[in-house]
């Protein structure tokens, strides 16, 4: 029996649509779920799904058309309530961590840099700590000063994570975070993320088109045509 | 840890040409403007230094175009007009007249100077009461003249460097050739007195063939009505009475045409380096929609990426304002020159004048120029929503 407290995610009939001219697009179309505190869940599907557009959803990186979110007990989406751009970002510093597809470091930036970028703007207490830490548990403590440039796509995305989890995220969002990879290093990086799951127990969502990755998550839940089908 | 300035000044660095292109305007654009400031104030200062090196606020001439006589006086001339000398006697009675001295200009063809020869003039002075109107100045060498008629000369600076004179040497008088013993030289005083050589008023009248005066300088008292004296000295028979502060005010009119244009070049250099600033910081929003966007998702509000850009158009300013200023200072000099070449008439020393606080006002124009231009793209980046720039369909 899930109790409350072990609630982390649970949205109820969450809806996203979208007109493309005359078109209703009905990219995620009545979806409820709930994730719990420490579990890793993958979203599978083709493309054009609707993944992706819910864990955006989830993550607060959009509002929904219709339908209810609650996020840590708190309730973010719902009763039509519409968040501004202010709201969904103190909502997102406060609890997620994202990790993309094309890792989007600054390349300006030395490793160290990007890691402590997000500490820029908001700060947990204690987190200029985590910048060091993470660099040393994600195997990245001599690239710290090199240039993005100057290292591989593997460590690009191994640097991504440590700046997701620096302010010490309740869930991290990963959307296809192997996407740019190759094998090799798609599968380092999926250890990684079950590592994080396992020993540190992070709430992982990740968005996933590969069958092997998404089979790392806990639980899989399959899209098709905006609507969520766990397996 | 790094701070939003750092990463502001970290993206600069991203396109070193682009940024570097905005700085030299920037810094164009800034040297113009305190230039501009600095001759403004530089060129009123210059003049009045001039005025008042001049020892007296009144001269009396004999009639002719006063301003014409101004500019006799102040950087020496020839068709001379000539008054009796008994006319200091009249004008000393006056109540107002704390100081008086006549003077005779004089200027003889030397056709040894330059390639086909030119003028030297002379100060005809009297040794009593011309160096008290100038009680500042210095010698560098020897002193004033022995008595009233001495066959002496006293050299500024500039003429005993010209002729390269000492205290002892003979001097020539051209077209009269009558020498005369070199007995002071003066220390340089920045004014046109630097390029004078004056000569007992006796002396010169002897050698001249005249017992008349071309010029009485008046110092006027202290708490004396000027206007009443001028009115006074206007009844004089064939005489012209010209106040320095009178000549002081049409020149710096005629020298405010002369600013406008300028202030209207400057105001057009710092509205083409705004334009640059724009263009490279919109330019740099535009190429980083999906960074801002990321940016976000890790935390940064509307208002702190609207800092940052904003941070990013103060950094160049800021820069290119000081490099602006230091260049200015720098080149003053060579403006200097340039301004001189240009205006009609341009007082001795430096005309234009930068000090620490003109200097960190245009530095403060300059930033506010800056935060002006940043608006835009600050607010445009400021906007950017995450999804957008991320957005990718599953």
């Amino acid at each position: 029996m899930m109790t409350e407290a072990e609630i982390l995610l649970d949205a109820r009939g969450l809806n996203r649509f979208y007109t493309r001219g005359s078109e209703e697009i009905r990219a995620v179309n009545g979806v409820s779920l709930s994730i719990r505190r420490g579990e890793f869940v993958s979203f599978m599907g083709p493309s054009g799904c609707g993944k992706t557009t819910l864990v955006n959803l989830l993550g607060c990186l959009d509002n929904p058309t219709s339908g209810e979110l609650d996020l840590a007990g708190r309730n973010i989406f719902g009763g039509g309530k519409t968040l501004g751009e202010r709201d969904l970002t103190r909502v997102r510093r406060e609890l997620f961590g994202y990790i993309f597809q094309n890792f989007y470091l600054i390349h300006s930036l030395t490793v160290r840099e990007n890691v402590a970028l997000p500490l820029a703007f908001y700060r947990k207490p204690g987190a200029e700590a985590e910048v060091e830490r993470l660099l040393k548990m994600l195997g990245m403590e001599h690239r710290m000063d090199h240039l993005p440039g100057q290292i591989s796509g593997g460590e690009m995305q191994r640097v991504a994570i440590a700046r997701a989890l620096v302010n010490r995220p309740e869930i991290l969002l990963a959307d296809e975070p192997t996407g740019n990879l190759d094998t090799r290093r798609s599968e380092e990086i999926g250890e990684i993320l079950q590592d994080l799951n396992r020993n540190a127990g992070l709430t992982i969502v990740m968005v996933s088109h590969d069958p092997g990755l998404a089979r790392l998550g806990q639980r899989q839940i399959e899209m098709r045509d905006g609507q969520a089908y766990e397996s | 840890m790094i701070t939003p300035f750092q990463i502001a000044y970290k993206n600069l660095l991203r396109k070193k040409v682009r940024t570097l292109l905005t700085l030299v305007g920037i810094m164009l654009s800034t040297w113009v403007l305190v230039s501009l400031f600095g001759f403004n104030r530089g060129y009123e200062k210059a003049l009045n230094r001039d005025i008042d090196n001049m020892g007296y606020q009144l001269m009396v001439m004999a009639k002719g175009c006063p301003y014409e006589a101004a500019t006799m006086m102040l950087q020496g001339g020839k068709g001379l007009r000539y008054m009796e000398q008994s006319m200091v006697d009249d004008i000393v009675k006056e109540p107002e007249v704390d100081k008086i001295t006549p003077i005779l200009m004089q200027a003889f063809f030397d056709p040894n100077k330059g390639e086909s020869g030119g003028i030297a003039g002379y100060f005809g002075v009297d040794p009593k009461s011309y160096p008290q109107m100038k009680p500042f100045f210095r010698f560098r060498a020897g002193g004033w003249f022995h008595d009233e008629s001495a066959p002496e000369v006293v050299m500024g600076y500039e003429a005993a460097e010209l002729e390269q004179r000492e205290v002892g040497d003979m001097t020539l008088v051209p077209e009269k050739n009558v020498q005369l013993k070199v007995v002071g030289i003066l220390e340089r005083t920045g004014t046109q007195d630097d390029g004078t050589i004056f000569v007992p008023l006796k002396t010169l009248q002897r050698i001249a063939g005249t017992d008349k005066i071309t010029t009485i300088g008046i110092s006027v008292k202290k708490d004396a009505d000027m206007s009443k004296l001028e009115t006074k000295l206007f009844q004089l028979k064939d005489v012209q009475v010209v106040s320095f502060s009178q000549v002081k005010q049409t020149i710096m009119k005629l020298i405010a045409t002369a600013r406008v244009m300028v202030l209207s070049i400057a105001i057009i250099a710092v509205l083409i380096a705004m334009v640059g600033v724009v263009n490279t910081v919109l330019m740099s929003v535009l190429e980083r929609v999906q960074e801002i966007g990321i940016l976000k998702t890790m935390g940064a509000m509307p208002g702190d990426i609207f800092r940052l850009v904003w941070t990013e158009t103060l950094i160049l300013c800021g820069i290119g304002g000081i490099a602006g200023i230091g260049f200015a200072l720098l080149f003053a000099r060579f403006t200097d020159l340039l301004v001189r070449k240009i205006l009609p008439y341009a007082p001795s020393g430096g005309l234009v004048a930068i000090d620490g606080r003109l200097a960190l006002l245009t530095l403060v124009t300059i930033l506010a120029v800056g935060l002006l231009s940043g608006l835009y793209p600050a607010w445009k980046a400021g906007r950017v929503r995450p999804l957008e720039s991320i957005r990718r369909e599953g």
